[in-house]
Formats: C-alpha cells, sequence, structure tokens
C-alpha cells in the first residue's frame, strides 16, 4: 500500500474537564478528499488544529508523507504544505484583501505582485476577488474565497476546511465544490470537516466520525445512507420534532417599509422590509451570516428603535420602544450570540434570568429587585428545559454552549410571549439540545405565540417554519410557504452567488 | 499691552521646541495603540524619562547619556504596564492610571536632590548653508538633534506602519489579536515591542522637557503634557503624520499663550494657562466623531486559550 | 511552563484574599524601598502602620484617620459606581476642586450672617459644583461620544487654574493684607463642616458613611445598580436588557462627580478652612487607587479607605520622625495598586505549572 499523506496515530488530548480528543488514529491519502464528521463538541477543531500546529498533542503522533510531523506553530505546518481555512474567519476587518492573504504567507512578494498572482488563482479556480477591497466590506462568501485564495497561494498538499458551507448560498455551495474538485484533481488533499452529510455523499471519497472525542467508526460516504451515518454520529436514532396541526390567528407582528442605516462600519443597512406573522406561525428566515441578521434582531428587541409605525405588535406600533416597553408588551426576543449579548458570562444564571424577566415575571418593585423570586425564575428554567448545571448561582460562562442556549430560549418561552423572535437558535448546540429547542419552539407556535426563526441552517428552517423568506444584503424577500420550495429557489431568495460579477475585472 | 514683543522667527522656533516631547510621546502611544494597547501611562512613563534623563545629564555631564538614559526610564516603567497587562492580563485602563500615579510619586523621590540645579546644556546643530539662511534658518534649523530625531521618529514610523512586514503585522495583530493568533503570530510578544517603544518615545519626550525645553527640574513638571499626548493620537486618528500636525498646532498654542502672558494681554494669567488643556477638550470634540480608525482591538485584553 | 487557564467563574475567596495579599507584598517591598533610602525597614512600616493607632500619640492620630479617610471613601464610592460600568472618571481631583470652589462661594457669599440654612446651601453648592463639572465629560460623551478620560482630566489642570485664580481673585479674604486665600470658615460658626474637632468628626464623615449604604443597596438591591453592573460585565447585553447607556453615562459621572465636590466642600469648610492655591492634596487621584483596592464594593472601600488614610498619616510621622521622604509614601502608594492589579489574575484564572511540551 502507498504511504498516506498524513497518518494521525493515537492523538490524545485534554483540556480541564473534558478530553477533547482520545486515541485518534485515521490516514488521508494523496489527493483524497477526506471527511471529519461529527456533531458540535465531537472533538473535531481541536484535531485539526493540532494538525495546524494551535495546539499541541498530550500524547500520540502525525507523521506527513512517512516522516515524523509534529508542528510547533501553524508557521512551521504551513512550510510543510498545510493550510487551513478557518470556520470562525481570521481575517482582517480593516485591511484590504491583499493585505490580509500577505499575513497568512511566510515571505509574500511586493504588494503589487501579490494582487497580480491572486487575480491568476482567483481566475483559475473561478473565485473572483479584488485585491484591493477592504475586507469589511465583503459577503461572507467572499470572505471565505479571500481564506482559500490565501491557502492556494501557497501550494498545499493538504487543505483543511472546517464547516466551510455553513456561510454560503446553495449556488456558492456549488462553486465551492467546482473548486475542491479542481483542486483534488491536481493531486491536493482536502480534509473537509462538516455535520452536513448531504454535502459530504456528494464530495468525500471517504469519511471519519468522531463522536465524543474518539473515532467511532470510518465510511465510504457514497455507499452509505446519510441516516447511517447520522446514526454513528449521534449514537442514537433522533427523533424529528413533531408538528402539530395548528390554526393560524390574528396577524401578531407587523413589519412594514422599515428600513435602518447600518450600525457599524462593517455592518448590513436594512432595506424597506416587509413581513407579517400571525399567531400560531413560525416564519423562518434564511440567508448567508452579515446580510443584515444581528441587525433584523437589534430592530425587533428594541434595542435599535425605528419610527413608530414600522414595528407593530397585535396593531399597535411599537417601533420607537425599547427593550422592556416590548417585552412590557409580549414581544421577546433571543439574539444569537449567547455569550455578552443574550447573556452576561460572569453574572449567575439568578443574575441572567433578572436580564430580560425582570418585567413579564414581576422581579422588581419599584426598581427595587427581588432577588429569591429571580432566583425561583432561574431554577423553573433550570428544570423546564432540562439545562445542565449545578445550580442558578453559577456563572453563565461556566455553562457549555448547548446548555446555555437551552437556559436563553427557556427564559424567553417562560415568559408567554406573545412573539417570539429567535436568532440561530441551534448554532453550536449538540443534536439533543437542537432537538429539544427546536421542540420548545414548536410547542411555543401551537400553544398560539408567533415566532421569527432567523436561521443559516436552511435544513432547521424547513423543519420548523410554515413560511421561508431570505435576508440577502439587508433585504427580505417576500415569504413563501415552506411546502414545496426547493433548494434552487432558496438559493435564489439568498441572492444566489454573491459577488460574481467582479470576476470580469 | 504690547504684541510687537512677540518676535515670530523666536515664536515659531521655540513652537517646535514645545511641540517637541508631545511628539515624542504621541507617536510612541501611536505605536502602542496599533498594536492594540491603550497605555494611559503616558504621562508617569514621561515623568519618569525627565528625572532619569535629567539625573544622568548631570551626573555624566552628558546631554546624550542623558535622553539614552531616559529611553531606558521610560522602557523601564512600561514594562510594569507590560507585567500588569500582558501578564497579568489586568484591565489596561487601571493599569495604565497606577503607572501614571506610581511614576509621579518614583520620579519625584529620585528627584529630591536635583531641584534647582541647571542640567548641562544640549548642544545645537549647526547646520551649514540651511542654518545661515535669514529668518527660515534660526527659526528651523538651529535645534538640538533630539528636535529632528522626533520628525524622522515621525517619518520612520509611518513608513513602516505603510510599507514594511513589520508594521503590516503590528496592524493585524492590533485590528484583531485572535485572527493574527490563529495565523500563528506572537501577539504578546508583538505588543510587549509596542508597549516598549512608546514607553522609550514617552521617556525621551520628559527628557526633553527636563533638559531642553525648561532646562531643570520640578516635581510634576510634566503637567499633563503625557495626557496630551494621549489625546494626540486621538487627533490623528492614528495616522503618524498628523501627530506631528497635532503636536505642532498645541505647541503653537503653549507658546502662544506664554507670549501672551509676557506681554501683559489684559486675560489673567489662570485663563491663559487653562487655554492648552480646554482647547485639547475642544479638539477631542471635533474629532471624537471619527473613530473608523481607531484599531478594533484597543484596549481588550488577549489570553490564548488553547 | 506556567499556564493561565480561566476559572469557570471568579473566585469569591481569592477576590477576598488578593487585596490583603497586596496589602502584604506592598509592605515587604515598600520595606525593601526604604532600605534603599537607608531607613529601618521594620522601623518604617510600623511607624506608618501602627503608630497612628496605637503608639503614645494615637489620641492625636486616630481623629485624622476619619479626617482624611472621609474624603477619599466619598470619592471613591463616587468613582466606583462608574468604574463598573466601565466609565473611567479620572478627574475627581478638578470635580473636588469645583465643589469646594463653589461650597465655599456660597458661604462666604452669606457672611456674615448667622443663619442654620448657610450650611446646607454650602453643601448643595459643593454638590451642585462637583456635578457640574463632571456633566461636562458626560455631556460630551453621550452628545460627541468624547473620550470622558482624557476630557475629565483635562479639567483638573483647568480646575486648578480656576482655584489659583480664585484665592487670588475672587474669593481673596477682603481682609487678608494682600495675602492669597480666602477667609477662614472655621471662623464662621454658621458654615463650618466641623462637629467636633477633636474626635475628627466632620459632616464628611457622616455623608461618607451614608454614601457607602446607598451605594451598596444601590448595586445590590436596586434596578439602576443592576444596570451598572451589567453594563460592566457585558455591554451589549446591557442594552439587550433595555439599559439606556447614554443615561448610566449622566447619571455614574454626575453622582460621582457630586460625591467629589461634597468631599472638597467638606474639606474647605473644615480641615483645610479655606480656599488657597494648593487647597487640593491629590485625595481626587488617591481615591482611584482606594476604589480599585475596596474592589469597587461598598464595604471594600470603606476598609480601603481607612487603610490609604492610614498611610497618608503614617507617612507624614515617617517624614516627620524618620525623614522619609514624602513622594517615597506616593511610592509606595502606587505599588500598592499595581499588586493589587497584577493579583487580580487570581480571581479568574488558575494558574498552573505544567511541564514544557516537547513539540
Amino acid at each position: 500500500m502507498t504511504v498516506p499523506l498524513l497518518s494521525l496515530q493515537g492523538l490524545t488530548k485534554a483540556y480541564p474537564g473534558v478530553i477533547a480528543n482520545n486515541n485518534v488514529s485515521f490516514d488521508i491519502g494523496v489527493g483524497q478528499v477526506h471527511a471529519l464528521l461529527g456533531e458540535n463538541g465531537a472533538g473535531k477543531s481541536t484535531l485539526v488544529k493540532m494538525i495546524y500546529g494551535l495546539v499541541k498533542p498530550d500524547s500520540g503522533t502525525m507523521l506527513l508523507n512517512g516522516r515524523t510531523y509534529a508542528p510547533p506553530e501553524p508557521r512551521a505546518a504551513r512550510a510543510d504544505g498545510i493550510a487551513m481555512v478557518f470556520q470562525h474567519f481570521s481575517l482582517f476587518d480593516a485591511l484590504n484583501v491583499a493585505e490580509n492573504i500577505a499575513l497568512g504567507m511566510e515571505s509574500p512578494p511586493a504588494m503589487r505582485d501579490l494582487a497580480a498572482r491572486i487575480r491568476d488563482v482567483s481566475e483559475t479556480y473561478g473565485l473572483p476577488l479584488d485585491p484591493y477591497r477592504t475586507v469589511g466590506d465583503l459577503s461572507a462568501g467572499e470572505r471565505q474565497r479571500v481564506e482559500i485564495i490565501r491557502c492556494l497561494l501557497q501550494d498545499p498538499k493538504l487543505l483543511i476546511m472546517d464547516e466551510p458551507t455553513s456561510v454560503l448560498t446553495p449556488q456558492e455551495v456549488d462553486i465551492l465544490f467546482q473548486t475542491l474538485r479542481k483542486l483534488k484533481s491536481e493531486g491536493t488533499a482536502i480534509l473537509y470537516i462538516s455535520h452536513k452529510l448531504e454535502e459530504i455523499r456528494t464530495l468525500c471519497d471517504h469519511a471519519t466520525v468522531l463522536r465524543l472525542g474518539e473515532n467511532v467508526g470510518e465510511c465510504i460516504p457514497a455507499e452509505t445512507s446519510a441516516r447511517d451515518m447520522a446514526e454513528l454520529m449521534v449514537g442514537s436514532a433522533l427523533k424529528p420534532p413533531e408538528r402539530a396541526g395548528r390554526e393560524l390567528g390574528e396577524v401578531a407582528l407587523d413589519i412594514s417599509g422599515l428600513s435602518v442605516p447600518s450600525p457599524s462600519d462593517f455592518g448590513t443597512a436594512l432595506r424597506n422590509i416587509h413581513m407579517t406573522v400571525r399567531q400560531g406561525e413560525v416564519l423562518g428566515i434564511g440567508g448567508v451570516a452579515g446580510n443584515g441578521q444581528d441587525e433584523l434582531l437589534s430592530v425587533l428587541s428594541g434595542e435599535v428603535t425605528t419610527a413608530a409605525d414600522a414595528v407593530k405588535l397585535a396593531g399597535r406600533p411599537v417601533g420607537d420602544l425599547g427593550p422592556t416597553a416590548r417585552r412590557r408588551l409580549g414581544l421577546l426576543t433571543a439574539p444569537e450570540e449567547r455569550l455578552g449579548h443574550a447573556a452576561a458570562p460572569d453574572m449567575s444564571l439568578t443574575e441572567n434570568a433578572m436580564l430580560t424577566g425582570s418585567v413579564r415575571e414581576n422581579l422588581v418593585s419599584n426598581g427595587f429587585l427581588k432577588w429569591r423570586d429571580a432566583e425561583n425564575f432561574a431554577k423553573r428554567i433550570i428544570t423546564d428545559f432540562d439545562v445542565r448545571t449545578p445550580g442558578p448561582d453559577n456563572a453563565a460562562r461556566s455553562l457549555s454552549g448547548g446548555n446555555l442556549q437551552k437556559f436563553v430560549i427557556g427564559r424567553e418561552v417562560l415568559q408567554r410571549p406573545d412573539v417570539l423572535v429567535v436568532n440561530q437558535p441551534t448554532w453550536g448546540v449538540d443534536a439533543s439540545a437542537a432537538a429539544a429547542i427546536r421542540q420548545s419552539i414548536l410547542d411555543l407556535a401551537a400553544n398560539g405565540a408567533a415566532v421569527v426563526c432567523i436561521s443559516q441552517d436552511l435544513d432547521e428552517l424547513m423543519e420548523i417554519s410554515d413560511r421561508f423568506a431570505a435576508l440577502n444584503e439587508g433585504r427580505l424577500s417576500t415569504p413563501r410557504d415552506t411546502a414545496g420550495l426547493t433548494i434552487d429557489e432558496i438559493g435564489l431568495m439568498m441572492g444566489g452567488a454573491h459577488g460574481m460579477e467582479v470576476a470580469h475585472v | 499691552m504690547d504684541l510687537s514683543a512677540i518676535n515670530p522667527v523666536l515664536l515659531i522656533a521655540s513652537l517646535m521646541v514645545a511641540a517637541t516631547p508631545i511628539l515624542l510621546a504621541g507617536i510612541g502611544e501611536l505605536v502602542a495603540e496599533k498594536s492594540g494597547v491603550l497605555n494611559l501611562g503616558v504621562e508617569g512613563m514621561m515623568i519618569v524619562g525627565a528625572i532619569s534623563g535629567f539625573a544622568v545629564a548631570v551626573e555624566t555631564g552628558s546631554p546624550f547619556l542623558g535622553f539614552v538614559a531616559a529611553a531606558i526610564g521610560g522602557a523601564a516603567l512600561s514594562l510594569l504596564f507590560v507585567l500588569l497587562t500582558q501578564v497579568a492580563l489586568a484591565n489596561q485602563v487601571a493599569s495604565g492610571l497606577a503607572l501614571t500615579l506610581f511614576g509621579l510619586g518614583l520620579s519625584a523621590l529620585m528627584g529630591q536632590n536635583y531641584v534647582g540645579i541647571k542640567p548641562p546644556p544640549t548642544g545645537r546643530l549647526d547646520i551649514p548653508l540651511l542654518g545661515d539662511i535669514p529668518v527660515i534658518g534660526p527659526m528651523l534649523f538651529n535645534h538640538d538633534i533630539v528636535l529632528y530625531l522626533g520628525i524622522a521618529l515621525v517619518a520612520v514610523v509611518w513608513a513602516t506602519l505603510k510599507f514594511t512586514r513589520a508594521g503590516l503585522i503590528l496592524r493585524a495583530v492590533g485590528e484583531s489579536h485572535d485572527a493574527a493568533h490563529a495565523l500563528g503570530y506572537k501577539v504578546v510578544r508583538i505588543r510587549i515591542l509596542a508597549i516598549l517603544f512608546g514607553g522609550a518615545c514617552a521617556g525621551l519626550g520628559g527628557a526633553y522637557i527636563s533638559l531642553v525645553r525648561v532646562p531643570q527640574w520640578t516635581e510634576g513638571m510634566t503637567a499633563g503634557v503625557g495626557w496630551i499626548a494621549l489625546a494626540l493620537v486621538v487627533f490623528a486618528s492614528w495616522k503618524p503624520w498628523r501627530v506631528l500636525l497635532g503636536a505642532y498646532l498645541f505647541g503653537g498654542i503653549t507658546v502662544l499663550q506664554l507670549n501672551l502672558q509676557a506681554a501683559g494681554v489684559a486675560i489673567p494669567v489662570e485663563y491663559l494657562a487653562m487655554s492648552p488643556y480646554l482647547i485639547t477638550i475642544l479638539v477631542l470634540v471635533i474629532l471624537s466623531k471619527d473613530k473608523s480608525n481607531a484599531p478594533a482591538s484597543l484596549g481588550r485584553t488577549f489570553h490564548a486559550s488553547h | 511552563m506556567i499556564v493561565l487557564e480561566k476559572r469557570p467563574q471568579p473566585s469569591r475567596n481569592w477576590s477576598i484574599a488578593t487585596p490583603l495579599i497586596a496589602v502584604l507584598a506592598t509592605m515587604f517591598f515598600g520595606g525593601v524601598l526604604f532600605a534603599v533610602l537607608g531607613k529601618n525597614p521594620v522601623e518604617a512600616i510600623r511607624t506608618i502602620f501602627w503608630d497612628p493607632l496605637f503608639g503614645e500619640f494615637a489620641f492625636y492620630y486616630r481623629p485624622q484617620l476619619l479626617v482624611k479617610g472621609a474624603p477619599l471613601v466619598l470619592i471613591a464610592i463616587g468613582l466606583s459606581l462608574g468604574f463598573r460600568a466601565g466609565i473611567w472618571n479620572i478627574g475627581a481631583e478638578g470635580q473636588y476642586i469645583m465643589g469646594a470652589i463653589v461650597g465655599a462661594g456660597v458661604g462666604l457669599a452669606f457672611y456674615p450672617m448667622d443663619s442654620i440654612i448657610v450650611f446646607p446651601l454650602m453643601i448643595l453648592g459643593g454638590a451642585v459644583g462637583g456635578w457640574a463639572w463632571a456633566m461636562i465629560p458626560a455631556l460630551l460623551k453621550v452628545r460627541f461620544g468624547t473620550n470622558e478620560i482624557l476630557v475629565s482630566l483635562m479639567l483638573v489642570y483647568v480646575a486648578e487654574q480656576m482655584l489659583a485664580s480664585m484665592s487670588l481673585g475672587l474669593l481673596k479674604n477682603p481682609q487678608g493684607f494682600g495675602f492669597p486665600g480666602s477667609r477662614n470658615l472655621n471662623e464662621y460658626a454658621s458654615a463650618t463642616s466641623w462637629i467636633n474637632q477633636d474626635v475628627g468628626m466632620h459632616w464628611g464623615v457622616v455623608f461618607a458613611f451614608i454614601a457607602v449604604i446607598f451605594a451598596y443597596v444601590l448595586l445590590n438591591r436596586h434596578m439602576l445598580g443592576f444596570h451598572i453592573r451589567l453594563t460592566g460585565e457585558a455591554p451589549r447585553a446591557a442594552r439587550f436588557a433595555g439599559v439606556k447607556p447614554a443615561r448610566l453615562i449622566l447619571f455614574c459621572l454626575g453622582t460621582s462627580g457630586a460625591l467629589a465636590g461634597l468631599a472638597g466642600l467638606f474639606e474647605v469648610a473644615g480641615p483645610a478652612g479655606q480656599i488657597t492655591i494648593d487647597f487640593n492634596v491629590g485625595y481626587g487621584f488617591t481615591a482611584i487607587i482606594v476604589a480599585f483596592l475596596g474592589r469597587l464594593h461598598p464595604l471594600g472601600i470603606l476598609l480601603a479607605g481607612g487603610l490609604m488614610a492610614l498611610t497618608y498619616i503614617g507617612g507624614e510621622i515617617a517624614q516627620s520622625q524618620l525623614g522619609l521622604p514624602a513622594a517615597a509614601i506616593q511610592v509606595f502608594q502606587g505599588m500598592l495598586l499595581f499588586f493589587l492589579l497584577a493579583l487580580d489574575i487570581l480571581t479568574n484564572y488558575r494558574i498552573r505549572l505544567r511541564k514544557s511540551e516537547v513539540a
């Protein structure tokens, strides 16, 4: 048998209280597209960080082309032909494309030459990019191109891609796959990390499945059903959420002609948004990250105020009201960023329960705080939503992502909202917690609340929403019934492939 | 009142002298802030530089050694800031204040025996030809070498930030320390160097006050110049040449109000004396709308969690 | 290799222990400093920390503890509210001066009228003076986003010039034989802040205790205090909770200014007695140390204020008895803040020794 490109042998890495990787071994062949499959928290990120030299294994060895490979830092990994496209981009907003790419190279050529090479490579691989644009102004897909080109300029032997499609429209995913196939044909191996099974089945030659830090099996994706892979990944069969048939009631939330300028340098302006949500309905809002999701949530939560008429709650204008007043009227929200936005990291769960619950749960009288009641409310969230924590005195940041998300969603759901707006409710959350959260959203709707679910996970939106709309550069497409929507239609609603016009520069 | 007593040649010449301490401290702080570090200890580093430079110049009789000592003194104090913010991960605002409070005390302690002494004079450059030009010669080309060093430093910092890889990395670290770390850059090491550079520059600026501008030693003699230098970096919106411009503006105001005092203008001395501070506030107000050039990681603590 | 590991949540034990360790470390390294200066370190430390409380002349020094401690606590309580919310008023020294000028001005305007309303009006004047001075950075920050650190600090230098101008001009004692400085308010019975000078009791002490209680209730029991803490911990979460940042900035800066102004008024109407060019002695800056030493907690600040007052008094004794330079005490206080900030890491991080990893 030929020597594999990279061979991992018994890699183990422990963090306090958690073993991220336990005795993981597998091989990646030359020119192979190898999938690394696993749930959030399965240890995929830690594993690739070891390969990329960001983290050192506690034990185990790696062989590159049969020789011992132990990169002390990413620079060494890059020198050995290993390149990585990060899930959370490692880009600098205020710098331009060429500068960003230069920072990822060992000995970059002069800026002018580099710009020319960027144009070259971007045309060869069908990834159009203007080297002099400021990165902060690019769309998520274009930002990913910057990272990919940064890698390609170094002629990598192994390209690591961490959840690359989570920020792309379906059309952009097609383009990416073409690029990756071209790379493969040129002999570049790709380690493709994902939890999206269909993607892996179309793209990858081989898959390794991680669960709780261990290699639990390998398979040839094309010959394995998505269901089998899912069970391997999760460890048990998952129950899809139940959707009770329900009657739609009155219009609960009505947004008309909403336009808001961008709140920050690299933010997105909202442009002329119209939508209505009825009682008992779940409206799913898709779109690639950075197309106005955060801004839309801020406008609905009351963090950003607008003309009173732009946002109506059961017919009543609320656009000019702040978050507290809106909560009082029954409009509750749960932002995407758990730590620092939805919850204060260093504060206890009791204090975090107070954070949004003070009005509706009656935790204040004359400005004075009723801590005992707040604690009881926190306890109720913990029990009802199965939040794993020693108790309400613990700081928010001591909880795992999934548990904190259950707490955040539970905190709003238990306040019996008339309208609930959630942004990325299951982002970075393990499968069982995600299922529980989706179920609670559906139950809430079944009880007559109107729900707006903003998410980048299209599968999730198809699963729980009655109607679907997409945000694209701050504009919202006309909502359509979910039933019968094709993936192509969804992709076009999301804006197709962004920035392709630059191709003709 | 006798405004004719104000000599424009001397006014410009002394404006350049008055601007140099702010310029030196400002350009040093600019580099530190570009790396993402907000060091509010400029005043403390300046005054420690002022006394270190003064003491060494007096003891050795060499102003040159004095300036070297001032740079070392300023950098040494900034090392405390490094320990607090880069090693112990303390809040940068609080640490900067601590540095200033400590520096003011330390300088007073160091300077006890130097009150009322004259330092050795810092020689002026004798630039042939240029210095002989009437009016412009004595105005621009008849200064000590440190003043020109300050201007040269601005040029060097500008060119480094704009054209070199080191400058690019420094900017990248200040922009997003997490991204820089992910690419394998040594965030903490780069920031430490930037802080030390800032400290050395502030020290030089302080010594310029005690050795050239005044020249003698009194407690608390920097009188807020370090804070004005901090304001200057905001004013300059993190651009080196605008630091130069701003420093000369502030220098001009300082010199002008001193000249007006001497000329016996009908405004009470105290009101003239507060004018540089009021104008600093005014400038801050006018320019604080535009923060777009501020490094995105400015003032945030970096801790690599893995 | 030493590795820092973030604790899942801040350690309560360490947050109480670190100030104590910082004090001990400062005593030790302060001792080293005094030894370098040629003084007996043990004697110096004893003179500073022991003599004012239990020495031969403690009866004289103990009242001083209240006199020096009151302004420190009063100012530090105000500062701590802002610091908690990430609003950095470091110009308390200026607000202290302006409070003194306005408060004393009110009193002097009534001279020599004998009335019970004079002093309350002076208190109001002091608070308003400090408040108004702090509203300058507050309004500029709210309206233009101007950095409050720099503006409040610049205003200290402006206030110092105002002080000079006042003691030479408007408030100058007409019967002062041309010397700079105002009338002595201690000679004007309706305008003195002394309650009992023999035990060091003046209205500033009373207000300091009231401020501590007020701040404690505010931070632990009231929505506004909760919002202050929330803003400091997570500004975005605070806005999500419905906090209006502008209102918080105005409240925090305004309150700290008013308290600093009160401290100035009580000082000028009591221990200092008059407006002079060198009226201010840096309480506004030392209070920053007090606030941090007390971990921004009202009760902590009370203790820290006492301790810092002790170093002032002990420092003066050491100055006269041992010839320890005044600046040495300033360095000593600065050192304390250093150790405190440096040790704070123990609260949030665990320090582990790990064998150097062989890559």
